[in-house]
């Protein structure tokens, strides 16, 4: 099958803008925004997985494009809400690594991953699936980036999760790659954060905060005697 | 009929689903995890004598079949001392019903990954004992278990990420060669066609997936969950954390080497190995004088044994790396159960607190004393026979390499020895049993059986190695070159 001109941009157009969400998950002050980034990421991920299963035909990319929506554009970014109405949490952005760095370093980070994927593709593969694969990895890139700049445990959680929207934008962008990948991941990235939803309730119950900074605290080795 | 390695799979997850159900009643839910650990151990070893090939997505090979009848033995061990010690960790119900699911649904999980033959597979099934061990790392609930817990899952959620880019790019290699569809990650067919992939991605996969998995293996830099989650948690789940998910992962590594390696154009995967493990073994090795946790203590010292192992496959020594792979496992969860059982005894696993075990304690103190000595490397377990093998295959192929691993061994095995006297030799320190602790009729011996038996083990798996097993590993060996 071919990419005629028309699939390839849109395709291009869903993969650029869900690497545009992970800019704006960078530069967001407060939780809900962040929150709400993290939605319209998981969405804008649904549609590029639609549309690469309209475009490679292949109708299990459907189910991917569904389970993406449901979960990352409804499920996880409600229960976040609902977590931090409940839990009355101060709703700033704690930060290790200001907003102006953390953009600096996140358009370092998308030159990078651009330099490593293109050259080491070139050999084979159409332009999209190696363009693709570099926006993949710039989002990949990018959630680790804001694990680490941000110390509140609800925004590294985020980071997390947009990680894995960076994993399946990749497999979605490959041409048939095994189904078993995108539902498995899809399926874990849910367990993923059921746990880690577990964790941010027991935090608060034992720590009163979400500051994972205090947890330094907690490190079994402790003082000296 | 089902084939025999999905039921290696299965009956755990099954046991699993059985111990979240059933009301926790006495002694109950510690036997039948028992029981259920004793039929995976029967269905791990009879494994052994299964003929190798792929049944849809498991295969069966000589590298994996000996790690599976390993993390029988080490599971059915650690489920016998887990009802030993049951008492002590003073679980309610729920922590109690969590716990032993969790514990059966890892022992499956990591049986999974070792028999994988697809990517995707084993990459689930890591992430399934992954979550799994989170969930025991956190069952106690106190802040510096959540803290651990929490390290655990965020780092490694990162390195499992990263291996799955990595797999991915592994099929994207593969695709145009094997077509679409299930094979393009299946293990055997990968193989087959690497050495006509294209070497940049192969490189850049292999890359993804070292770093990936890695993480799970705790070679340095990405060690720094296992220290903390190894400190924590109950104190079985040490052991098959140490024994079981370390092996899962480095296989998972070395499945990618195996692939990467074919191809003569691709990044050569031998020296990133020799480097992770130089990197772990020295840093392990220093790092093992300033601990005052023993279970931290014996954490770091995993990191130095899976360090070695990885220096030994990447330098071209599969073999001594399987043996030593498999005699860390033994002696480590040997170590393990006694300094877990003397923890209960003296209240406390500070080393400081915990001393003189020898002469209070004979049965355990001398159990002790010998495993930490194996892990030294001292002769007559498994792990003095690895590392000879070793230091005689680094002289023989890169001398230079034989400073650093000298080195290493001799700061570590130093460290180790004084860690040695102070637990088990000396005057014993006053006991502070925790309340309830071995309530078991026999008492101490249920706790010390599973310690001496696997020290046994490591010592005929050293020194008296059975042919059948050995021709195995030669077969391994020559799989993983």
């Amino acid at each position: 099958m071919s990419f005629g001109s028309l699939p390839y941009d849109i395709a291009h157009l869903l993969g650029g803008a869900v690497l545009l969400m992970s800019f704006v998950l960078l530069y967001q002050r407060r939780l809900e925004a962040v929150i709400g980034a993290f939605a319209v990421q998981g969405a804008l991920l649904a549609a590029a997985a639609f549309w690469q299963g309209f475009a490679q035909g292949a109708p299990h990319l459907y189910v991917t494009a569904l389970l993406a929506f449901g979960a990352k554009a409804l499920l996880i970014p409600l229960a976040l809400r609902i977590a931090l109405r409940r839990l009355g949490l101060h709703r700033t952005v704690e930060t290790a690594l200001g907003v102006g760095p953390s953009l600096l370093a996140a358009i370092a980070l998308v030159g990078l991953s651009v330099l490593v994927v293109l050259p080491a593709t070139a050999g084979q593969a159409q332009a999209l699936t190696r363009e693709n694969l570099a926006l993949a990895l710039s989002v990949v890139l990018l959630g680790m980036l804001m694990m680490i700049a941000r110390r509140n445990a609800i925004s590294q959680l985020i980071g997390l999760l947009s990680l894995e929207n960076g994993l399946i934008l990749a497999a979605i962008g490959v041409q048939g790659m095994p189904l078993v990948v995108e539902l498995s991941t899809a399926a874990l990235v849910l367990m993923l954060a059921l746990v880690a939803g577990i964790f941010v309730f027991l935090l608060r119950d034992r720590l009163a905060t979400l500051d994972t900074g205090d947890l330094a605290r907690q490190r079994g080795e402790g003082e000296a005697p | 009929m089902m084939p025999l390695p999905w039921l290696v799979v299965f009956l755990p997850w099954l046991g699993a689903v059985a111990l979240a159900l059933a009301p926790p009643r006495g002694r109950l839910p510690a036997l039948v995890n028992l029981g259920v650990a004793g039929g995976f151990c029967a269905l791990a070893l009879g494994l052994l004598g299964a003929e190798h090939g792929v049944q849809g997505w498991t295969r069966t090979d000589a590298v994996n079949l000996p790690l599976v009848a390993l993390s029988g033995l080490i599971g059915l061990a650690s489920a016998a001392f887990s009802a030993a010690t049951l008492d002590c960790e003073r679980f309610d119900g729920l922590r109690a019903r969590a716990y032993h699911a969790a514990f059966q649904i890892f022992l499956g999980a990591q049986a999974l990954a070792l028999l994988s033959d697809n990517l995707g597979v084993m990459w689930v099934a890591i992430e399934i004992a992954t979550l799994s061990s989170v969930l025991m790392v956190a069952v106690h609930g106190t802040p510096s278990a959540i803290e651990a817990a929490w390290k655990f899952f965020v780092l490694c959620g990162v390195g499992i990420a990263l291996a799955l880019f990595g797999t991915i790019l592994l099929y994207l290699a593969a695709q145009p060669l094997v077509g679409q569809g299930d094979p393009g990650l299946s293990w055997g067919a990968l193989r087959a066609v690497a050495a006509h992939c294209d070497p940049g991605i192969l490189s850049l996969a292999f890359v993804f997936l070292l770093v990936g998995y890695g993480t799970k293996a705790g070679l340095v830099p990405l060690h720094a969950w296992l220290p903390d989650a190894e400190a924590e948690g109950p104190l079985p789940m040490s052991a098959v954390l140490s024994g079981l998910l370390l092996n899962a992962a480095l296989l998972a590594v070395l499945r990618a080497k195996a692939v990467v390696g074919l191809h003569p154009g691709a990044l050569a995967p031998g020296p990133l190995l020799v480097g992770f493990g130089l990197a772990s073994l020295l840093l392990a090795a220093f790092a093992l004088w300033r601990r005052r946790d023993a279970r931290r203590l014996f954490a770091w010292s995993s990191i130095e044994h899976v360090g070695l192992s990885a220096i030994a496959f990447g330098l071209g020594a599969p073999f001594a790396g399987m043996l030593h792979l498999m005699g860390h496992s033994l002696v480590k969860s040997a170590v393990f159960f006694g300094v877990g059982a003397a923890a209960q005894i003296k209240g406390s696993q500070k080393i400081a607190e915990i001393g003189g075990l020898a002469a209070s304690h004979p049965a355990l103190g001398w159990g002790l004393a010998l495993g930490i000595a194996g892990l030294a490397g001292l002769p007559p377990f498994a792990l003095f026979v690895s590392e000879f093998l070793l230091v005689a295959q680094a002289a023989a192929r890169q001398p230079w390499l034989i400073l650093p691993l000298g080195l290493g061994l001799l700061v570590g095995a130093t460290a180790l020895i004084r860690v040695l006297q102070a637990l088990c030799l000396g005057e014993p320190t006053p006991d502070r049993p925790v309340p309830g602790g071995f309530a078991l009729p026999g008492g101490l011996l249920w706790a010390t059986l599973p310690l001496w038996s696997l020290l046994a083990l490591a010592v005929l798996l050293g020194f008296a190695l059975p042919p059948g097993l050995a021709a195995l590993l030669s077969d391994a060996a020559v799989l993983l070159e």
